[in-house]
């Protein structure tokens, strides 16, 4: 065989070119050398159109991005560079539903009542404001203006408001108007939506009913979905509108000039916005739109970006760099959430309760997750949720919980003698493909099995179809994780009411039921802020969920750039208080 | 030719329907669909959003809509970005990726041609050891690693220098797509060598090289015209669908250095179960391998006398 067939397969040749024709090879070095000469010509050729093409590609790709020479941090301009983690899905106000998007709408957009650098409610257009029992009156500032320089008044709310509900804009998040009269009517196409409950008194004052008492409006107007929209401006979009830079109108610190999609933005500060408080850096640049922490991690590295998150395995290398780590919590709490549905061996309360004694959270964070910023959950409500006076967890602490393997195995051998098993059946367990989760559940997977000798069978789906089979029901355990609409425990009190959609267990009681209307209606503080804790009490009577660990971001800055703002509610990021400050080097 | 090239169309044209059909009732048979947000939408929302992506419609009737829109060309609004037409999509991020694709297949092409001589050429010696080695590694190493670890590698350098030698990530500029290209075409590159050097060594030892020396022909010549022109062919057989795959393969190049291209959205697609974009840039990307394929059938016709496309 002289010659070797089929396509590379390594060493194949090698050895079909052994002693028998070493001899003709040596004996060639005169064709190798001159047909190497050749070869190094063509070389030299291929390496000169390469650079001409390069060259030529270069001068088709030059306009669809940013020029790369921008450094984190910009003091001649006063601008700073940022990265963004996936490119804004829905930039029309009424419409968005995600975090990324909640970002960039934070620093274009204010509403009536906005977030202040400490993360309070602060006058936003609304000067100031009155909230009833049965409706609420806001009374607008005369210099909020729209990037055009015209006044934003109280009809741009009345169009925006209705326009959520209209079941023509099938606005996913509607349903934070259905506060609103009529909001949910008009949503379901059986009113028009004129007939919201919001009225323009005039320019300046804008007057909201109820549909029933809801003393956290305020903190409800403070969310994207209730933002101004322009009348004229929309229309005049032909359906465009939010699609591109210069289909939107800004009324926030900052408008933005530039958006190559996927790619880059620019965001400057418009003239127009009437305080001075926020806004303060002339040039925001989102230069990079990658969800890849090591890419950003190097970007940061490269003084390209002025901060990014750090995850676990990042944590020694940042700390050799002696740079600054921040920690900030993001609201969200994870939790199993139970399928408490007749027939599933979860609905069985002495069998969660058995669950709940044979772990700890905080085992599952300090030797399982091992993020420096996580906190282990004990509770429904998260850390930093308000009480009357103070945090909610001081005024009302969670229930002292302890592992107890023996109160565990009885709660196991009453849940088995009630359900008249012989033997549990393998338990699934859902889980999303993320990293903590996968960690989280094969922990688990291993305790339950050591401890009370349970068959855990582990389910990883990717996001959709996880949320398929969490609304079918088909899981027992799942692992879930709530983040916060407006700073308010409502936002978690409400989960396991039975009409609450949210709760894909089926979780049903009356008392709870009872206990979270009291709290969506009541207007005395102390009273509902003591309905919190009874709801508290009864998730971790009745085994509703097993909470396993609050998230919370550990990040670096650069240390040129002072106050940007981390926070569980509002954007998970927020430049608007972001300064320069070379004075600390 | 024409008649060739025209058979060859149509039945390119029966193959890209098929990969819609299998694509859209495969795609509408995952568990799951777009309209799923991790918050629960109400009865009254969801049936908002079907209507208004015309979801409410029986399956067979939504594939016949989708045929028609597709025949004018029109592939839908995205579900994901609700506010852009995957046309646009299609328009504005598929020219990124092809010019990454391009240069990384020249690179790879070029690379694996050269290589692929040189090793036949010194084969059993120094340098054929080296480049086989490399070879492997390029073909084994998964490219996050590659792309990753040259990523880094710009950081160190631009560290060092304390200059900006390289971008570490973006686009724009003629800067911004070296490395990025270079990581791409690499694993393509390997194997190109792999298949260039076998190639070169079935024809090193073919009668016509024999004929050609014994007749005296001038070796740079031999090399050239014999050996070369004819152990390129299984490359450029190759060429096409790796053009194809180097372009709709770029999705993790393009996370780690953060470019616009359209194989993000490939993948991310299949992930948010964003319908109208599967289908757009499944079918966009069957109808560009397609072509490709048909392109290098025609292109082989000039190549090698031996091949009549009539």
């Amino acid at each position: 065989m002289l010659s070797p067939k089929g396509w590379g397969i390594l060493g194949a040749d090698g050895g079909a070119m052994s002693d028998s024709h070493k001899a003709l090879i040596d004996h060639d070095d005169n064709f190798t050398r001159s047909a190497g000469k050749q070869l190094a010509v063509y070389a030299v050729y291929a390496v000169l159109i390469l650079a001409a093409v390069v060259y030529l590609l270069s001068l088709a790709a030059g306009h669809t991005g940013n020029n790369g020479n921008d450094m984190a941090v910009d003091i001649e301009n006063n601008a700073i560079t940022i990265a963004l983690r996936e490119e804004p899905p829905q930039l029309d106000p009424g419409r968005s539903t995600d975090a990324s998007s909640g970002v960039v709408l934070a620093h274009v957009f204010e509403g009536l009542i906005n977030y202040d650098e400490e993360a309070q409610l602060t006058p936003g257009v609304a000067e100031r404001w009155e909230i009833r029992e049965d409706g609420a009156t806001f009374w607008l500032r005369d210099n909020a203006r729209w990037s055009d320089g015209k006044v934003v008044t109280a009809q741009d709310f009345v169009f925006a408001w209705r326009r959520v509900v209209d079941p023509a804009t099938a606005a996913e998040y509607a349903f934070f108007l259905y506060p609103i009269k009529n909001g949910e009517e008009i949503n379901r196409g059986e009113l028009p939506k004129e007939m919201l409950g919001v009225r323009a008194v005039n320019d300046r004052q804008l007057e909201v009913e109820f549909s029933r008492p809801t003393p956290y409006f305020d903190k409800l107007v403070a969310w994207y979905t209730y933002l101004p929209v322009r009348e004229d401006f929309y229309n005049s979009r032909n359906g465009r509108f939010g699609a591109d830079a210069d289909e939107l109108l800004y009324n926030g610190p900052y408008m933005i000039t530039e958006w190559v999609h996927s790619s880059s933005m620019l965001w400057k500060k418009n003239p127009y916005y009437w305080s001075d408080a926020r806004g303060f850096v002339d040039e925001i640049r989102t230069a990079y739109i990658t969800n890849d922490d090591n890419a950003k991690l190097n970007l940061f590295k490269d003084s390209k970006i002025v901060e990014t998150h750090l995850s676990s395995p990042m944590l020694p290398d940042a700390m050799a760099e002696k740079w600054q780590i921040d920690r900030a919590m993001d609201g969200t709490v994870f939790f199993f959430e139970f399928n408490h549905r007749p027939g599933r061996i979860t609905s069985n309360l002495n069998f969660r309760k058995a669950l709940l004694f044979a772990q700890e959270s905080s085992e599952l964070v300090y030797k399982a997750l091992k993020e420096a910023s996580y906190l282990p959950a004990v509770s429904l409500f998260p850390v930093w949720i308000e009480g009357v006076n103070g945090k909610f967890r001081e005024e009302y602490p969670p229930p002292n919980h302890h592992m107890d393997l023996e109160k565990a195995r009885h709660y196991l051998a009453l849940a088995k003698e009630e359900l008249g098993l012989d033997e549990f059946p393998p338990i699934v367990m859902l889980s999303g493909d993320q990293p903590a989760s996968m960690v989280s559940a094969t922990y688990y997977q291993e305790l339950f099995r050591d401890r009370l000798g349970l068959e855990i069978r582990i389910d990883t789906q990717i996001f959709k179809q996880r949320l398929q089979k969490m609304t079918a029901g088909d899981f027992d355990i799942v692992l879930a994780g709530w983040g916060p609409d407006y700073d308010d425990a409502l936002t978690y009190g409400d989960l396991f009411a039975s009409w609450n959609l949210q709760n894909r267990g089926r979780y049903k009681s009356d008392e709870m039921d009872a206990l979270i209307k009291k709290a969506q209606t009541t207007l005395d503080k102390v009273d509902r802020v003591a309905t919190f804790g009874k709801i508290q009490q009864l998730v971790y009577d009745d085994a509703v969920i097993l909470p396993m660990y609050e998230r919370g971001w550990t990040y670096v800055v650069n240390p040129q750039v002072k106050g940007i703002r981390r926070r569980v509610v509002g954007p998970e990021v927020d430049y608007n208080f972001a300064r320069i400050d070379v004075s600390s080097d | 030719m024409w008649w060739f090239i025209g058979k060859r169309l149509i039945q390119g044209l029966i193959t890209v329907w098929f990969i819609a059909t299998a694509t859209f009732f495969a795609m509408h048979n995952v568990p799951g669909d777009p309209l799923l947000n991790d918050r629960a939408t109400t009865p009254i929302i969801r049936a908002n959003l079907e209507a208004k992506y015309g979801l409410d419609k029986p399956l067979l009737t939504q594939y016949f809509i989708y045929l028609n829109n597709i025949a004018h060309g029109d592939f839908g609004i995205s579900f994901a970005q609700e506010n852009r037409e995957v046309n646009d999509i299609i328009r504005e991020h598929f020219p990124v990726s092809a010019i990454l694709g391009v240069l990384a297949v020249l690179i790879a092409a070029v690379g694996g041609i050269l290589w692929g001589s040189l090793t036949a050429l010194y084969r059993n010696r120094m340098p054929d050891y080296i480049i086989m080695f490399l070879v492997i590694l390029g073909i084994s190493v998964p490219s996050f690693v590659i792309a990753a670890l040259s990523q880094l590698g710009i950081v160190t350098i631009n560290q060092l220098l304390g200059i900006n030698f390289l971008p570490v990530a973006g686009w724009g500029t003629i800067y911004h797509m070296l490395v990025p290209a270079l990581v791409l075409g690499l694993s393509t590159m390997a194997y190109l060598t792999r298949l260039m050097r076998s190639s070169m060594l079935e024809i090193v030892y073919s009668d016509f090289v024999r004929t050609a020396k014994s007749k005296g022909v001038p070796p740079a010549r031999i090399f050239a015209r014999h050996q070369l022109r004819n152990a390129v062919l299984p490359v450029i057989t190759v060429l096409g669908p790796s053009i194809a795959a180097i372009t709709t393969g770029g999705f993790v190049v393009e996370i780690v250095f953060a470019i616009p291209g359209l194989g993000r959205f490939f993948v991310e697609a299949v992930q948010q179960l964003d319908y109208t974009v599967i289908m757009g840039t499944t079918v966009f990307y069957g109808a560009f391998l397609v072509f490709m394929v048909i392109l290098v059938d025609v292109i082989y016709g000039f190549i090698d006398p031996r091949v009549r496309l009539s």
